[in-house]
């Protein structure tokens, strides 16, 4: 078997991989489904109601998008330049924590002031945290996969440790968990009545300037040409050890604003199950999109109704709910298939 | 009917055929080997020499045609039936593992996978063996990754005859050796001929094809378009064979030489990430003169190369530019200065194959000249890769295709015209030629010719000693990272370079260390 | 003096090798994948379907030794899966790997709600228990801690013995060795780098699987969510720290677990009373990322990790 670049790629060969891919991942989910003893349509019926099905189910997709947007920008970033965090879990911990210690009385100042203080100072918490990796790869060559994964082991371990000591609720009979915010320290809901909060707009506005970034800077510029070669950036005169660096802050920084956003914006305060794996899930979210700081937007979208869907359809039906893991898992193996298979064709010769 | 007839041949293709797409690579070839015999298979890049031996093992599969071993025809599409059917193949670009030593990657595969050991006491003293009959000097305990290119192609050799190749297919061989080391070869090939081996030489330099080949067959776009005896042929008419037409070099009229551009006094470096660094280097680069490089490949080229490029600066010694001495040198600042750099590998350091042909031609100036204040100015970057496009013939359907779908030409040429627009005092050509068809060839070496004219000073790399002599007025020689006297234009025979190549004539310089 | 007590006790050792022992067999399996140019990244959550896959097959009623066999197919399966992408493919190996996990996992934990709906908590098996060598095992220090143990970790430490034959003594091995290296070479023999590097993948990550399912068969008797816990990610360290060589990485997957036996032990000291539980939970994954510094500068990586083979590119 071997793998031939097809030149001009017409619209049948860019549509169909992926389109297959989607619609086999819907098969292995009812396969799955009718094994747990659901019947299929019945379980996407019910997904897909209890994901947009009602005022209320839509905007608990919105919600649980906001922080999956924030880890899939912060994925989609480093993945382009080819640094591999896989550690956006801590940075998303990183930003949550500064935003408690900042947040519950440390500061008093009007929200105005206070709101944006803490977003920059929990962006800088998440970027230094992938900073220590980023200098490991540069300096020493040290694959940041490991150490990134590594990390989001020994930053939860923080975080548990302080929940039981310095930053321990007094009044949380014995709880783990973190006093409340103040008021002014809580991002405002957009529209008064509405359970959607300023962290969903934040986190549109950030992929804006993601996608700015990336195609109309030097930085941007820079950034994808190391990612693509590395060698040839360097033998252009780009400073590849700086342009690595400055990917990892700035994707450090995005998966540190989904723990801000979400403590700040949707919890009030700091628990260990605080992300149920928002950082991995960016993965899949990123990777979705093609690495496309727009197209996260659409696939952490995608990836929330599911999320928030298979939640009611367990409900509902009682098939687990691990069936919306399962989905994206098997939809981003497919999807990475076809999207080479939109590019090359399989020769068998 | 079992065995060989004497005048059946060991080897012969029918019509073979091959389409990639709506490229033609093989178009109906026919040719024989006969035992003892030595043919030549000419042509240039891209003339299907490759898709022919590969058909042959079964890499690829002929569209139409088949091939014959010792009278039985050959399945298609198994690698393994050629190799036991006793053909064996020298790679361009050699097949060993690194990590294995050498007895290790030449049993590799002899015995299947599924065997219970490798019986190493046997194999090397069999290796011993082969190796004194046949003057192939090498030890097999020892880690390929620590030899030399030349030992390396010993151990490929080795590989063959381990196997009792009765046919030897040898990639463009002489590529990596000195003269010397070319005639040992060629020694070792009459010896192994002159035992009933029958070996296939594919070349594209002339003067060896007729030193060893007792018949050369010539491709030329996928087609055989001449089979002859090599007794009484010449080089100008197998040349004209080859091209197809004649084709005019650009000519080198002698000049004045300029001011010294670039200065290396006692310069050493450790060459890091190279197989040598440069040890103890003086070299002046004049306006208005190329100045060739000559060498085996790995012999600190690439060292020097990195240095003038900026990828790597002097542990020792000065380098002067111009009559001062560059502060924090690095490829940005080589590019301030004013040098033009074409790297050795166009593919991964000249280009970046997923990048448009826009991004690519920036790809050195975008922050001095197309951005401001960080944003990116992509209509002049758009307009320049358009200029470039017209004014360098570079051949593309349009600037917004990844430069991927190149040709190897045309990418050089937008690396060219890239580097060539700001009129650059100093070039650096790195292998500027290698792997492109004469047209290209001829197109590249007009440029550097043009740019010698107007008064720029050229270093010249290149492991081709025929196109070092061709174009240079002064020419080193370097050789374990020690750079040989300049030679004017014209004043140094091949074999006397040669020696120098292997590393004579050095005076052993006193180790400070 | 409180260090010397611990290191002296034969318990501290036997404990040492009991945790050493998922992590040889796993390591194991990481380093044939990766001397054949394939980084398994999925290795994580294999691990997890094996604990889960080896558990559940004894609880339905197979012998231990069934259960082991289930966990290595499982492995297998799931290693076919890697293979196939990553391999022909040559997909992306880092998003191959984290999508594997991932699916594994979820698999994993669905396969567990489907099977038992209702449990509140994880039924128990009767897992391995420890065989005692004669003669061995009364060595002073040594015997407790080497010859007391269960038969899985016996195999364990068969098992390096037999994957460093294999590697350096057989034809199948040279030619793993010689596909992560130069693939190029290999084919240009005839044989196969595709076949090769997928059953090198696939046995690989059987090997895996085994060594989560220690965990349930072995060390535990139950099978927990979070039971693995990240052991996939110090493998791959341990690889590296090993320079690819199963005797090294033996010697480093015992070091590592005597350090994390150390810290267990030390917690109910003097020292474990002013310092938070939390530090010592940490320094197994502190102590991966620091081996992997410390041997960046020196390992032997094999030239073609990660790097695709596609014959018909020139």
């Amino acid at each position: 078997m071997r793998l031939e670049p097809i030149e001009a790629p017409g619209v049948a060969r860019r549509v169909l991989p992926p389109a297959l891919a989607i619609v086999a991942t819907f098969v292995v989910a009812a396969v799955l489904a009718m094994i747990a003893g659901g019947d299929p349509l019945r379980v996407f019926g019910e997904i897909v109601k209890g994901a947009v099905g009602s005022k209320f189910a839509l905007l608990e997709t919105l919600n649980r998008a906001t922080p999956l947007i924030f880890t899939g920008l912060a994925v989609a970033v480093a993945f382009r330049a080819k640094l591999w965090n896989i550690g956006a879990e801590a940075q998303l911990y990183a930003g949550a924590v500064v935003t408690v210690v900042l947040g519950t009385g440390a500061l008093t100042l009007p929200a105005p002031v206070l709101l944006p203080l803490i977003g920059v100072a929990a962006a800088l918490a998440g970027a230094l945290v992938l900073l220590v990796p980023a200098i490991l790869k540069t300096r020493f060559g040290v694959d940041e996969v490991v150490t990134t994964l590594l990390f989001n082991f020994i930053f939860l371990l923080f975080v548990s440790y302080l929940l039981e000591g310095p930053l321990k609720d007094p009044m949380g009979m014995g709880w783990p968990k973190s006093p409340r915010l103040i008021d002014e320290a809580r991002l405002p809901r957009i529209v008064e009545g509405l359970r959607l909060h300023w962290g969903f707009a934040l986190a549109l506005i950030a992929a804006v300037a993601v996608w700015v970034i990336q195609t109309r800077t030097t930085l941007g510029f820079e950034m994808r040409a190391v990612g693509q070669n590395a060698e040839a950036a360097r033998f252009a005169g780009m400073p590849v050890m700086s342009v690595i660096l400055k990917t990892a802050l700035l994707s450090g920084g995005l998966a540190a604003l989904a723990g801000f956003s979400e403590v700040s914006g949707l919890k009030g305060s700091l628990t260990l199950d605080l992300s149920p794996g928002y950082g991995y899930t960016g993965i899949v979210v990123a990777m979705l999109a093609l690495l496309h700081p727009l197209g996260v937007v659409v696939a952490a979208l995608f990836v929330a109704a599911i999320f928030v869907g298979a939640d009611s359809m367990s409900r509902a039906v009682g098939v687990p709910t691990y069936l919306a893991d399962i989905m994206l898992a098997t939809a981003l193996l497919l999807m990475v298939l076809a999207i080479l298979l939109t590019k090359f064709r399989v020769r068998r010769d | 009917m079992e065995g060989a007839g004497p005048a059946q041949p060991v080897l012969r293709l029918t019509d073979i055929t091959k389409h990639f797409g709506p490229v033609v690579a093989n178009d109906g070839v026919s040719f024989d080997l006969h035992r003892g015999e030595v043919i030549a298979l000419l042509g240039e890049n891209g003339a299907g020499k490759t898709t022919l031996m590969n058909i042959l093992f079964g890499q690829y599969t002929a569209d139409a045609g088949y091939v014959e071993l010792f009278g039985e025809r050959l399945p298609p599409g198994r690698p393994r039936a050629a190799l036991d059917a006793g053909v064996g193949m020298v790679h361009q670009h050699f097949t060993l593992a690194g990590n294995l030593t050498v007895w290790e990657n030449i049993v590799l595969g002899v015995d299947g996978l599924t065997a219970p050991s490798l019986r190493p006491a046997k194999a090397k003293a069999r290796i011993r063996d082969l190796s004194e009959r046949f003057h192939l000097k090498v030890d097999p305990e020892v880690r390929v990754g620590s030899l030399t290119v030349g030992e390396r192609q010993r151990v490929e050799i080795l590989k063959a005859l381990y196997r009792d190749a009765k046919i030897l297919i040898l990639d463009e061989p002489t590529a990596v050796l000195t003269p010397q080391e070319t005639d040992a070869l060629f020694a070792t090939l009459r010896q192994a001929v002159a035992q009933g081996l029958s070996v296939v030489f594919i070349s594209h330099k002339l003067h060896e094809v007729l030193a060893i080949a007792s018949r050369v067959v010539v491709l030329r776009h996928g087609r055989l378009v001449a089979e002859r005896e090599t007794k009484g042929a010449t080089r100008e008419e197998l040349a004209a064979l080859m091209v197809g037409a004649e084709v005019t070099a650009p000519s080198f009229e002698p000049t004045v030489p300029g001011p010294v551009l670039l200065s290396l006094k006692n310069v050493t470096t450790t060459g890091e990430g190279r197989a040598t660094g440069l040890r103890d280097v003086s070299l002046d680069l004049r306006a208005g003169q190329i100045t060739g490089l000559a060498g085996v490949s790995g012999n600190g080229q690439g060292a020097l190369s990195d240095l003038i490029a900026g990828l790597d600066s002097p542990a020792s010694g000065e380098m002067w530019l111009a009559g001062a001495l560059p502060r924090h040198w690095s490829p940005r600042t080589a590019i301030a200065e004013g040098i033009a750099r074409i790297p050795e590998d166009r593919h991964h350091t000249g280009t970046i194959a997923d990048f448009n042909l826009v991004e690519n031609a920036v790809l050195e100036t975008y922050r001095t000249t197309y951005s401001t204040g960080g944003w990116m100015n992509w209509t002049d970057a758009r307009r320049f890769a358009g200029d470039l496009i017209d004014k360098y013939d570079v051949r593309c359907p349009s600037r917004n295709i990844r430069i991927r779908l190149l040709s190897g030409g045309n990418m050089q040429k937008l690396i060219l015209g890239r580097v060539l627009e700001g009129e650059p005092r100093i070039i650096l050509a790195n292998q500027p030629v290698r792997g492109l068809d004469i047209g290209a060839v001829n197109y590249v070496h007009g440029q550097l010719a043009e740019a010698r004219a107007r008064g720029a000073a050229v270093l010249l790399i290149s492991e081709d000693l025929d196109e070092i002599q061709r174009l240079s007025d002064v020419i080193h020689v370097i050789s374990e990272g020690r750079l040989s006297p300049a030679f004017a234009r014209g004043t140094m025979k091949p074999e006397e370079l040669g020696a120098w190549m292997a590393g004579h004539g050095f005076k052993e310089t006193t180790h400070a260390a | 003096m409180e260090f010397l007590d611990i290191l002296l006790s034969a318990s501290f050792w036997a404990a040492a090798i009991r945790i050493a022992s998922p992590l040889i067999f796993a390591t194991l399996g990481e380093l044939i994948c990766e001397r054949a140019g394939v980084l398994n990244l999925g290795i994580e959550g294999i691990m997890v379907a094996g604990a889960f896959a080896g558990w559940i097959a004894v609880w339905a009623g197979l012998p231990l030794w069934g259960g082991v066999a289930v966990a290595f197919a499982t492995g297998m399966a799931l290693g076919f899966v890697h293979s196939v992408l990553s391999v022909p493919f040559g997909l992306s190996q880092h998003v191959v790997g984290v999508g594997l996990t991932l699916l594994a996992t979820a698999l994993t934990f669905y396969t567990y709600r489907v099977v038992l709906p209702e449990v509140s908590s994880p039924p128990k098996i009767q897992a391995f228990t420890a065989v005692e060598i004669p003669v061995l095992s009364k060595i002073p220090l040594i015997g407790p801690a080497l010859f007391n143990q269960t038969p899985l970790t016996y195999a364990a430490f068969i098992m390096v013995a037999v994957v460093a034959f294999v590697l350096y003594r057989t034809p199948l091995g040279l030619a793993v060795r010689a596909v992560g290296e130069n693939p190029g070479a290999v084919a240009a023999q005839g044989l196969s780098v595709t076949g090769i590097r997928m059953g090198a993948v696939i046995v690989g990550s059987g090997f895996m699987a085994v060594g989560g399912s220690f965990l349930t068969l072995s060390a535990f008797d139950s099978f927990f969510f979070d039971m693995v816990n990240g052991r996939g990610w110090i493998c791959i360290a341990l690889v590296v720290f090993g320079a690819w060589k199963p005797g090294k990485a033996l010697l480093g997957a015992i070091l590592f677990a005597a350090f994390d036996a150390f810290q267990i032990r030390l917690q109910q000291t003097s020292v474990g009373a002013f310092l938070p539980y939390q530090v010592f939970l940490m320094m197994p994954y502190i102590l991966s990322i620091l081996a992997l510094v410390a041997m960046s500068r020196r390992a032997e990586v094999p030239a073609a990790l990660m790097v695709p083979f596609n014959k018909g590119e020139r």
